[in-house]
C-alpha cells in the first residue's frame, strides 16, 4: 500500500500561483466572486500563505514567504476524528476524504484543523456562464452547505490505477500527480510514494532541508516542505 | 379543609383561570419576533449561511455562542432545583417548577441552535445513521438528548398532583388535565411512589446535568486550538451554566412574581438565598476566569498570547472588560450587600448583569480562538449579520412566549408542594433540628 504524499521546495518556488488556478479548474472550485472573497469566503484547496520573516526588531525589514498550502493528509489528523458523521475519513488509499453526500454542513473538521485548510460552501456554487460548461466531468460539483478540502486530486488515482490495470502493469511512479504538482512550472513539487525508497518524494523528504508544518501537533502531515537554513516561519 | 386550601391559594390558581388583555399584547409582541426570525431562516434556507456574518477561519460564530449559552440557562432548572430538594432545602417549594420549565424549554433552543448552524439541516438525522462515537458533538446529542429525557420527567412527576387538582377544579380543561393526571387521586401509596419517584430522578439528573455542560466544553477543548485545548473546561463550564441559571431563575421568579402578584409566595428571603447562591458562583467563576487566564500568560506560548491579547488588549477587549464587569463586579457588588441582595430589584439587576456576561463570556470562548488561527491567514473580523441576531432575538421570543404559554395550563408555582409545606414540612423541620441537638429526647420509633 503506498503513502502517498507531497514535497514541496519552498527555494525552488516562484510564487507564481500556477498550482492555486491548476487546482481551481481541475477540481471545479468555484472562484465564488470579488464580494465573497472581500468577505473571506473564497474556497481553495491551494492556497499561497504568507508567512513573514524576521522583521521583529527595531531597523530590520521583514520578509514575506508565500507558502503553497493544500490540505496536509495527516496521517493523525484532528479532523476526522471530531465529525459526527463519519464525512470525512482516512479512505483505503491513507488520503483524508471528504463524503460530500454525507456532510451535515457543521464545521467542526474546520474549526479543529490546526492548518485551516477546509472550506465551506456558504453558498451554492456558481460559474460565469462560458466556465460553466467547462466544469470537469470527473470530479462532483458540491452543494451548497458542505465542506470541502483538496483531496490530492484522487480522481487521478483512480484513473492512473485504471489505466495500469488496461496496459496490464502495475502502477509506475508519475502515473499519479495531482494537478497542482504537474503544473508548477518551477518544478518546486514532487509527488508520489513515501513508502518507496526510490521514489523522488522519499528521497528528497530525507533531506536536511525538510520540514513538516506544525509538527509538534502531532499531526504527522504528508505534505513535506524543502527549505535552505533553518525555517524562519513563524507559525 | 379542603375547600379553604384552596382559596387561601386561589393566587396560584388565578392565570389559569384568567387571561388578561397585558398577556395577549405581550404574546402578539413575542409573536411577532418569533416570525420575523422565522423569515430570517426561511431568507438562510434559501441562500446557506451566506447571510451570516461567519468566515474563513471563523466558522463559529453567534449560533455556537447561543448554543453553549441556551445549553447552560437549561442548568437552571433541574440541577438547582434537584439539589435543593436533596438538601431539603425548603424555601425551595415556590422556586423548583419555575425553574425546572425553563430546563426544558431551553434544551430545545439550544438543539435549535445547532440546526441553524448546519449547512444542511436536512441531513441532521445522520447522526442517527452514521454516528461517529468519537466526535465531541456526538457526545453531546447523546447527553443532551438524555437530560432532555430526564428533566422532563423530572417535571412532569411534580406535575401530577397539581394537574390532578386541576382536573377537579377545571371540568372544562378535563380533556388535557384527565390523560395527565394518570388518574390521581391522592393516596397515601400514590403519594410514597411519587416521592419515591422524585427522589429518584432528583439523583439521575445531577450527573446527567454535569456531563451536558461537560461535554459541551469538551466540543472546545477536545481539539488542538490555542485556548480551547484546556483541560479546566469541563467544570469552567459547569460552573458558568449554573451561574447562568441561576440568573435566570430570579429573572423568571422576579417576572412571575409581578405579573400574576405572587408576593405573597416569592417573597425577599426567596430572592436573598438565591442570590446567595448565585454570589458564591461569582466569586466560583472568578476563580476559574483568573486560573485560566493566568495560567495562560504565565506560559506565554506564542499562539496562545495572539489570543490572550485579543481579548486582553486587542480587538475582543471591549467585550471581555465588559465581561468581567457584568460577570464579577456587577453581581458581586450587588449580592455582597445584604440590603440589595434582600431585595427583588438588587437580584434582578445581578441576574441580568449576569446573563449578559455570561453571554460575552461564550462568545469570547467561540470567536477570538477561531479568530487567530495557528497560520498566517488574514480574514476581515466576524461580525454577526441580522439573521443571525434576528434568529437569536426570535428563539428568546419563543422561549418568553411558550414559558408565558405553560403559566395559562399548570401552576407555576407547585400548590401540592406549598400545601404540604405548610401542613407537615414545619413539623417536621422542627423534629430535624431537635435531633441534631443534645438533650432533647429522640422520638420513639413504632
Amino acid at each position: 500500500m503506498a503513502r502517498w504524499g507531497m514535497l514541496i521546495d519552498l527555494d525552488r518556488c516562484t510564487a507564481c500561483q500556477a498550482c492555486v488556478v491548476a487546482c481551481q479548474v481541475e477540481n471545479n472550485v468555484s472562484p465564488g466572486g470579488a464580494d465573497q472573497a472581500e468577505l473571506g469566503r473564497a474556497i481553495s484547496w491551494m492556497r499561497l500563505v504568507p508567512f513573514q520573516e524576521g522583521g521583529h526588531e527595531h531597523g530590520t525589514r521583514p520578509d514575506l514567504r508565500l507558502v503553497p498550502l493544500p490540505c496536509m493528509h495527516c496521517e493523525k489528523p484532528p479532523c476526522t476524528k471530531v465529525c459526527p458523521v463519519k464525512a470525512t475519513q482516512i479512505d483505503h488509499e491513507g488520503l483524508v476524504a471528504q463524503v460530500y453526500p454525507r456532510c451535515i454542513g457543521c464545521r467542526y473538521c474546520t474549526t479543529a484543523c490546526p492548518y485551516t485548510v477546509r472550506h465551506f460552501n456558504w453558498k451554492r456554487p456558481e460559474w460565469p456562464q462560458p466556465m460553466e460548461q467547462g466544469l470537469s466531468p470527473d470530479v462532483s460539483v458540491r452543494p451548497k452547505g458542505v465542506v470541502e478540502k483538496c483531496s490530492f486530486c484522487h480522481h487521478r488515482l483512480q484513473q492512473a490505477k485504471d489505466k495500469a490495470r488496461a496496459e496490464n502493469r502495475p502502477l509506475r511512479e508519475g502515473d499519479y500527480q495531482p494537478a497542482c504538482v504537474e503544473t508548477c512550472p518551477a518544478e518546486a513539487m514532487v509527488f508520489g510514494d513515501l513508502d518507496d525508497p526510490r521514489s523522488s518524494v522519499s528521497r528528497l523528504s530525507e533531506s536536511p532541508r525538510a520540514f513538516r508544518l506544525l509538527e509538534e501537533l502531532g499531526t504527522k502531515p504528508k505534505v513535506i516542505y524543502l527549505s535552505k537554513g533553518a525555517w524562519g516561519g513563524e507559525v | 379543609m379542603e375547600k379553604s386550601d384552596t382559596d387561601q391559594d386561589a393566587r396560584l390558581f388565578a392565570p389559569m383561570e384568567r387571561t388578561g388583555r397585558l398577556f395577549w399584547i405581550f404574546a402578539a409582541v413575542l409573536l411577532s419576533i418569533w416570525l420575523w426570525g422565522i423569515y430570517a431562516w426561511s431568507t438562510q434556507l434559501r441562500r446557506g449561511l451566506s447571510v451570516t456574518g461567519l468566515n474563513v477561519p471563523v466558522y463559529w460564530g453567534l449560533y455556537i455562542t447561543n448554543f453553549v449559552f441556551f445549553i447552560g440557562i437549561s442548568h437552571a432548572g433541574t440541577l438547582i432545583s434537584a439539589i435543593l430538594r436533596l438538601a431539603h432545602a425548603e424555601w425551595r417549594r415556590p422556586i423548583t417548577r419555575a425553574a425546572e420549565v425553563i430546563t426544558v424549554l431551553v434544551l430545545f433552543f439550544g438543539l435549535g441552535c445547532v440546526l441553524l448552524d448546519l449547512g444542511r439541516p436536512d441531513r441532521a438525522l445522520n447522526v442517527l445513521l452514521h454516528g461517529n462515537f468519537t466526535s465531541p458533538l456526538l457526545w453531546d446529542v447523546a447527553s443532551i438528548s438524555t437530560y432532555l429525557t430526564g428533566s422532563t420527567i423530572y417535571l412532569y412527576l411534580p406535575l401530577i398532583p397539581d394537574i390532578a387538582i386541576l382536573r377537579d377544579r377545571m371540568p372544562g380543561r378535563r380533556w388535557l388535565y384527565k390523560p395527565l393526571a394518570l388518574g390521581w387521586t391522592g393516596t397515601p401509596k400514590q403519594h410514597r411512589l411519587l416521592e419515591k419517584a422524585i427522589a429518584v430522578m432528583a439523583v439521575i439528573v445531577i450527573p446527567i446535568a454535569i456531563s451536558v455542560h461537560t461535554v459541551v466544553s469538551w466540543v472546545f477543548a477536545m481539539t488542538v486550538q490555542p485556548m480551547w485545548h484546556s483541560t479546566i473546561f469541563g467544570p469552567y463550564f459547569v460552573v458558568g451554566a449554573i451561574f447562568s441559571g441561576i440568573a435566570g431563575i430570579l429573572i423568571a421568579m422576579a417576572i412571575i412574581r409581578k405579573a400574576y402578584h405572587l408576593e405573597a409566595y416569592l417573597k425577599p428571603i426567596h430572592f436573598n438565598n438565591l442570590g446567595l447562591l448565585l454570589l458564591v458562583f461569582a466569586l466560583l467563576w472568578f476563580y476559574f476566569t483568573f486560573a485560566e487566564f493566568l495560567t495562560t500568560y504565565y506560559g506565554a506560548e506564542p499562539t496562545h498570547m495572539m489570543i490572550f491579547r485579543s481579548k486582553i488588549e486587542g480587538a475582543f477587549s471591549p467585550y471581555f472588560w465588559t465581561m468581567v464587569v457584568t460577570c464579577f463586579v456587577i453581581p458581586f457588588t450587588f449580592l455582597c450587600n445584604h440590603r440589595t441582595r434582600g431585595t427583588v430589584w438588587g437580584c434582578v439587576v445581578a441576574s441580568v448583569s449576569v446573563e449578559v456576561g455570561m453571554w460575552l463570556e461564550r462568545f469570547l470562548i467561540v470567536v477570538p480562538s477561531l479568530s487567530n488561527p495557528r497560520l498566517p491567514l488574514t480574514a476581515p473580523p466576524y461580525s454577526a449579520s441580522w439573521v443571525e441576531w434576528s434568529l437569536l432575538a426570535g428563539f428568546l421570543a419563543m422561549f418568553i412566549l411558550l414559558y408565558g404559554v405553560f403559566t395559562k395550563f399548570f401552576p407555576i408555582v407547585s400548590i401540592w408542594e406549598i400545601r404540604e409545606g405548610r401542613e407537615q414540612s414545619v413539623k417536621e423541620v422542627i423534629k430535624r433540628v431537635e435531633s441534631y441537638l443534645p438533650g432533647i429526647p429522640e422520638p420513639i420509633h413504632e
